[in-house]
């Protein structure tokens, strides 16, 4: 029944029975949160509301307030977006791609990735709407009647196609994560002793009752948005590609983006979730859930990732070279050594160079150098954006417009901001969800748990 | 109705599973299994039938492929075409191309939420329900089986407790219905 090859790694570590595993996720909960906690939250709120404020100045002022001229008409507003979108693609491939693998690794860190991903995406919403000046007007990108006769909306544009996609992508995450979380909030629903927190979480859990034919739906539910929700993640970040892909602009004009901007995202993404779990992991004492094996699964898909981005990166070098369009092949020369040469080279260095160290095992099951290498990777994939958004349309075929970018305060009191926002939300869930999926752990402690495993009478 | 529900409560699911099944050779209808987590096989034992959903999430794509079809066309074609730098947009077919990503969009995004609320609905779990789970340990590590008197009308209600008494139990509640 529960038998898998002896000489794969136990996922769960240690002597654990179906209670230890409610014990360890559900008792931090339960108990009173860390000063930590109280100190991160605060910092992070802090930042968040400086962030909140900026943008209402934004709002107030008009998006003159960012650093953008003429000539660069898209910065850091896009380059924050794409960022986040792209942190944002870890937690669904997790939860969905692996789900259709059988990957069963993914149980310990899919619950905490789709909340990052959910988070990430807030963030990356909020840029196109705040980069429309007048946020009210923000329903205008849907497709609804209005008084000017037949005016509608442009469905032949990759941006709206953005639309469609990032709203359904934030959507169908949620649900997805919140149909894992409602037998997670039934368990804490039974447990709690505070009546408040109770009646929370019996809120919350939607009267789940474990019932044999809910297991039943639950599965198939779940193996079904996992088939859907794997195309719409490639989907996502494709179409958030065609925003540059489909222009003329040298530079965006490539059709390599699709793939290039996928394994980007997934690079960064994974990298995101190192950063956030392997603190996670030492805060709430989960290190029997979440240790060296899963990190170097999950150091293994950075790698690949970031090689696949090294790829893309030479080639889109050659091919502007080989193209013999001398606008291609001078967007690409300016790139590495124009004046954004420096931005370029950190690009590379950290995309391209550090994810290599990975092939490394001894640095791949290291923790210390994973978090390292996670926010190297991660400063690193903001550059990239910057490098792709920026350096192509500084200098464009008229010299007299030739212009730099320097971000305002605003520019970086917005970007800053949602990284305060997004660990805001974080630690929230953090301190009051179920971090691990723990119906989806308790199947696989049999198969997977160190004792089980070992057992000598293992049936 | 007067009626005797029998709890009863197991730690493992494999040995619940045993139980299950050495229970429905005997002739024991199960009503009802409630667990922590799935246990795989439980279903064909006590006479789960395999859930439609899937094919409704099927049904629900289809809903959204066409919505999206027919929104595009009667937007881009029938009501305003627009000339965009003088791509065809005459007829849908050729305009087609550039509607594959709402469509495909669309289509996720219907089957996706339709699935999830026939199955919030289905499963009667809805903002506000009371649980219905006989003991608050079933959603932490005890799995609990409920057998009903009236739908074993061959047994008596002593024939029934022993028989569960049988299958590595750890505890066996009763609860009266009148």
């Amino acid at each position: 029944m529960h038998k898998e090859a002896a000489i794969r790694e136990p996922l769960i570590l240690g002597h654990k029975t179906y209670h230890d595993i409610t014990n360890d996720v559900c008792q931090p909960i339960e108990d009173k949160a860390p000063r930590m906690w109280y100190v991160l939250f605060t910092i992070a709120a802090i930042i968040g509301l400086y962030g909140v404020g900026t943008i209402l100045y934004l709002l107030g002022t008009g998006i003159g307030v960012w650093g953008l001229n003429k000539t660069v008409g898209w910065a850091w507003d896009i380059t924050n977006f794409v960022w986040w979108v792209g942190i944002g693609h870890a937690g669904t491939l997790i939860s969905a791609v692996l789900l259709l693998f059988r990957q069963k690794w993914r149980m310990a860190i899919n619950r905490s990735a789709e909340a990052m991903t959910i988070f990430a995406v807030f963030m990356a919403g909020l840029f196109p709407l705040i980069h429309m000046g007048r946020l009210w007007m923000g329903y205008w990108v849907l497709p609804l009647p209005n008084q000017l006769g037949s005016l509608w909306v442009n469905f032949n544009s990759p941006l709206l196609w953005d639309v469609f996609a990032i709203s359904t992508y934030l959507s169908v995450s949620l649900v997805f994560w919140y149909i894992g979380l409602i037998p997670d909030f039934a368990t804490l629903r039974d447990r709690v002793k505070n009546p408040l927190s109770k009646r929370m979480y019996s809120l919350l859990s939607f009267g789940w009752s474990g019932r044999a034919k809910q297991w039943n739906r639950f599965e198939l539910v779940s193996l079904v948005l996992a088939g859907i929700a794997t195309p719409l993640v490639f989907s996502v970040h494709s179409i958030v590609s065609f925003d540059f892909a489909t222009s003329v602009i040298p530079g965006w004009h490539t059709t390599i983006f699709p793939p290039y901007f996928v394994a980007g995202a997934v690079f960064s993404g994974f990298a995101m979730v190192q950063t956030l779990l392997l603190v996670l992991r030492k805060a709430m004492k989960l290190e029997d859930y979440i240790h060296h094996k899963h990190v170097e699964y999950m150091n293994i898909v950075i790698m690949v990732t970031g090689s696949i981005v090294g790829v893309a990166y030479l080639t889109e070098l050659f091919i502007s070279w080989y193209s013999g369009v001398e606008y291609e092949s001078y967007a690409f020369i300016n790139r590495f050594s124009g004046p954004y040469a420096w931005a370029y080279w950190s690009m590379m260095t950290c995309n391209v160079f550090s994810p290599q160290l990975m092939w490394f095992k001894k640095l791949r099951r290291s923790l210390l150098f994973t978090f390292i290498i996670s926010i190297v990777v991660n400063i690193g994939m903001w550059f990239e954006r910057f490098v792709i958004i920026v350096t192509s349309i500084h200098r464009d075929y008229l010299p007299s417009s030739w212009s730099m970018f320097y971000p305002t305060a605003i520019d970086i009191g917005i970007f800053i901001g949602t990284i305060g926002l997004f660990f805001v939300f974080f630690l929230l869930f953090a301190r009051f969800f179920p971090v691990l999926a723990l119906n989806e752990l308790k199947t696989i402690l049999k198969s997977s748990g160190e004792s089980f495993k070992n057992a000598p009478d293992r049936n | 109705m007067a009626d005797r529900i029998f709890y009863a409560m197991y730690d493992d699911d494999d040995v619940l599973k045993d139980g299950a099944k050495k229970l429905v050779a005997k002739g024991v209808k199960i009503n009802e299994v409630f667990s922590p987590f799935p246990i795989h096989g439980i279903d064909p034992i006590i006479g789960v039938k395999h859930t439609r959903l899937g094919i409704m999430a099927f049904l629900y794509g289809l809903t959204g492929l066409l919505l999206a079809t027919i929104g595009m066309r009667f937007f881009m074609i029938t009501d305003w075409p627009m000339n965009i730098g003088g791509k065809p947009s005459q007829t849908y077919l050729q305009n087609m191309l550039a509607f594959i990503p709402i469509t495909f969009e669309f289509t996720v995004l219907c089957a996706a939420h339709l699935m999830s609320i026939t199955y919030l609905l289905r499963n009667k779990t809805l903002p506000g329900r009371k649980a219905e789970n006989p003991d608050p340990r079933t959603t932490d590590d005890k799995f609990v089986m409920e057998v009903r008197l009236s739908e074993n009308g061959k047994f008596s209600s002593d024939e029934i407790s022993a028989m569960l008494k049988e299958t590595g139990i750890i505890e066996l509640n009763q609860k009266e219905l009148n």
